[in-house]
């Protein structure tokens, strides 16, 4: 447990370090779409029977839940590839459950403090959405699935242009296609079907339904929970292989 | 303490050890010494868990590094080649997350950073942040780190690399401290003087293989105390003397210029690989 601990609280000190310019940054992403989709594009616009903006930052709580939680990636290849602190804990007597637990709460933390920027921004425009327990579940299993799957790619890749790509090639599109800024019913059927898939998905569902008053679909968190655990698992079998 | 047979490790075709075999007892100050790419660094980050080791085996202090490597891990501190401190995080609070990850106690923990920045000198930096440290206090930090669980042994790899030689003096200083107080200590390094200095056995590495074992002084011995270096047609040509008269002796011979200097481990190396340490 004290490993745990160990990892978990030292990621937790270097955020408090760099608390401001972290917060700044979490919020920039988010406010740039409010102000482009929410109110420059989607002024007037009405979704699912409710104003454009109001379906808009559940997605936006989703997406920015997703990137922080994901951003432990990058926390710990820093540590792992210029600052060599990963060594610290390949050399010290804990468990790889240990380690890989530490970081993924990290990202989790990350994740929730992310999640707050986005309310917070969005407060001031008395918007009529609900943050309910079913709201902060759904918020907690979509940290999990990416802080779990951030840790599994620091694991496995093998420098910092690797990380970049799955950013590039895994994050971002997920961004765009999982039901954060659109119904995916707007896009054919097999679009549909194949996006279902991505947690991304689930997670903007659950969220939106349980801000709207609605009772989520219990698959929704089910996905979560499997691809989370899924993600878990893999990044645990990773640690070894980021020995030479 | 530490006991090494036949280990192995290839990266890809290169083989990078090749069959080593050691055997370091409690309390000594060993040196393993050879020119950069021997292995040096291998085989330390093998014994620390920071890499697979191929055919072969280690124990540490009767632990099997592969089958039982968190009890290994606990018999030893290790303070890389490299920088590794957490530059965000304060002295402090580097030694207290290195003690959790070791379990200790929060009792223990406040007593032994508090004990060990007296002992290395940094009391008075206790909540200064790692980064604002110059090279040389970050590496008495880096070994203060490594004492903090109160290993049986000290793994250190290259630790005064990079640093000016009045630093490099107070390191050895902290190293022989360390020693003397019962830490078993295992030293990579290519500087000749170190392991002159520091060490009561060194062995000898070439690519990939321990070529010889001995004290210092037994290997000075085995060359001869004295050198005189001359210039040849054919490059630099060294004669060895036991001892000092014999030596001027011969060097006012000489037709070039000389240089007349005591042997030193180099020499030993030389003799034995036909390499310099130092290339």
């Amino acid at each position: 447990m004290n490993g745990l601990i160990a990892v978990y609280l030292r990621e937790l000190l270097i955020l408090k370090r760099k608390l401001i310019r972290q917060l700044l940054g979490m919020a920039v992403g988010p406010l740039l779409y409010l102000v482009a989709f929410g109110y420059a594009m989607g002024s007037g616009m009405v979704i699912e029977g409710r104003p454009y903006l109001e379906f808009l930052i559940p997605g936006l709580i989703a997406m920015n839940g997703m990137n922080q939680a994901f951003g432990i990636a990058t926390e710990i290849n820093v540590a792992r590839f210029y600052w060599f602190i990963f060594e610290e804990f390949q050399s010290s007597p804990i468990a790889n459950a240990a380690y890989v637990a530490g970081e993924v709460l990290a990202g989790m933390t990350r994740a929730l403090i992310g999640v707050l920027v986005v309310i917070c921004l969005c407060l001031p425009f008395g918007l009529s959405l609900q943050f309910n327990l079913w709201f902060w579940l759904a918020v907690l299993c979509n940290s999990f699935v990416f802080a779990a799957l951030g840790v599994t790619m620091a694991m496995l890749v093998k420098s910092h242009a690797d990380q970049s790509l799955v950013t590039s090639f895994v994050i971002t599109p997920m961004a765009f296609l999982g039901g954060t800024f659109f119904p995916l019913e707007k896009l054919p059927l097999w679009a549909q079907k194949v996006l279902y898939f991505l947690p991304l998905t689930h997670a903007s569902n659950a969220i939106r339904s349980s801000a709207f008053g609605l009772t989520p679909q219990p698959v929704n968190f089910a996905v979560m929970l499997a691809v989370g655990a899924l993600f878990f698992w893999i990044a645990l079998n990773s640690v070894n292989k980021a020995r030479d | 303490m530490i006991r090494i047979e036949n280990l192995e490790k290839s990266y890809g075709d290169v083989k990078a050890l090749n069959g080593i075999n050691l055997h370091v007892q409690a309390g000594e100050l060993f040196a393993y010494l050879g020119p950069n790419g021997a292995g040096k660094t291998t085989t330390i980050r093998i014994l620390n868990g920071l890499t697979r080791k191929g055919n072969g085996s280690a124990s540490l202090n009767g632990f099997d590094i592969e089958r039982q490597s968190c009890d290994a891990r606990r018999q030893c501190g290790f303070v890389p080649q490299h920088l590794n401190l957490d530059s965000e995080l304060t002295v402090a609070e580097n030694l207290d997350i290195h003690g959790r990850l070791f379990d200790m106690s929060a009792a223990d923990r406040r007593r032994k950073t508090d004990e060990l920045l007296e002992y290395v000198e940094l009391a008075d930096r206790k909540d200064a942040l790692a980064k604002q440290l110059s090279g040389g206090l970050k590496r008495r930090l880096m070994i203060a780190r490594a004492l903090m669980h109160e290993p049986r042994i000290l793994f250190l790899d290259e630790p005064t690399v990079g640093l000016d030689a009045g630093i490099r003096r107070r390191i050895w200083s902290l190293i022989k401290k360390v020693q003397q107080d019962g830490t078993t200590i295992f030293l990579t390094t290519h500087y000749i003087e170190e392991a002159e200095f520091l060490a009561g056995r060194v062995a000898f590495l070439d690519q990939g293989r321990v070529v010889a074992i001995d004290s210092p002084a037994a290997f000075i011995d085995q060359q001869g105390q004295w050198a005189v270096d001359v210039m040849a047609e054919n490059g630099l040509q060294t004669t060895y003397f036991k001892d000092n008269d014999e030596a001027k002796a011969y060097a006012d011979t000489l037709p070039n210029e000389f240089s007349l200097r005591r042997v030193n481990l180099e020499d030993a190396f030389l003799a034995l690989t036909g390499k310099k340490v130092k290339p």
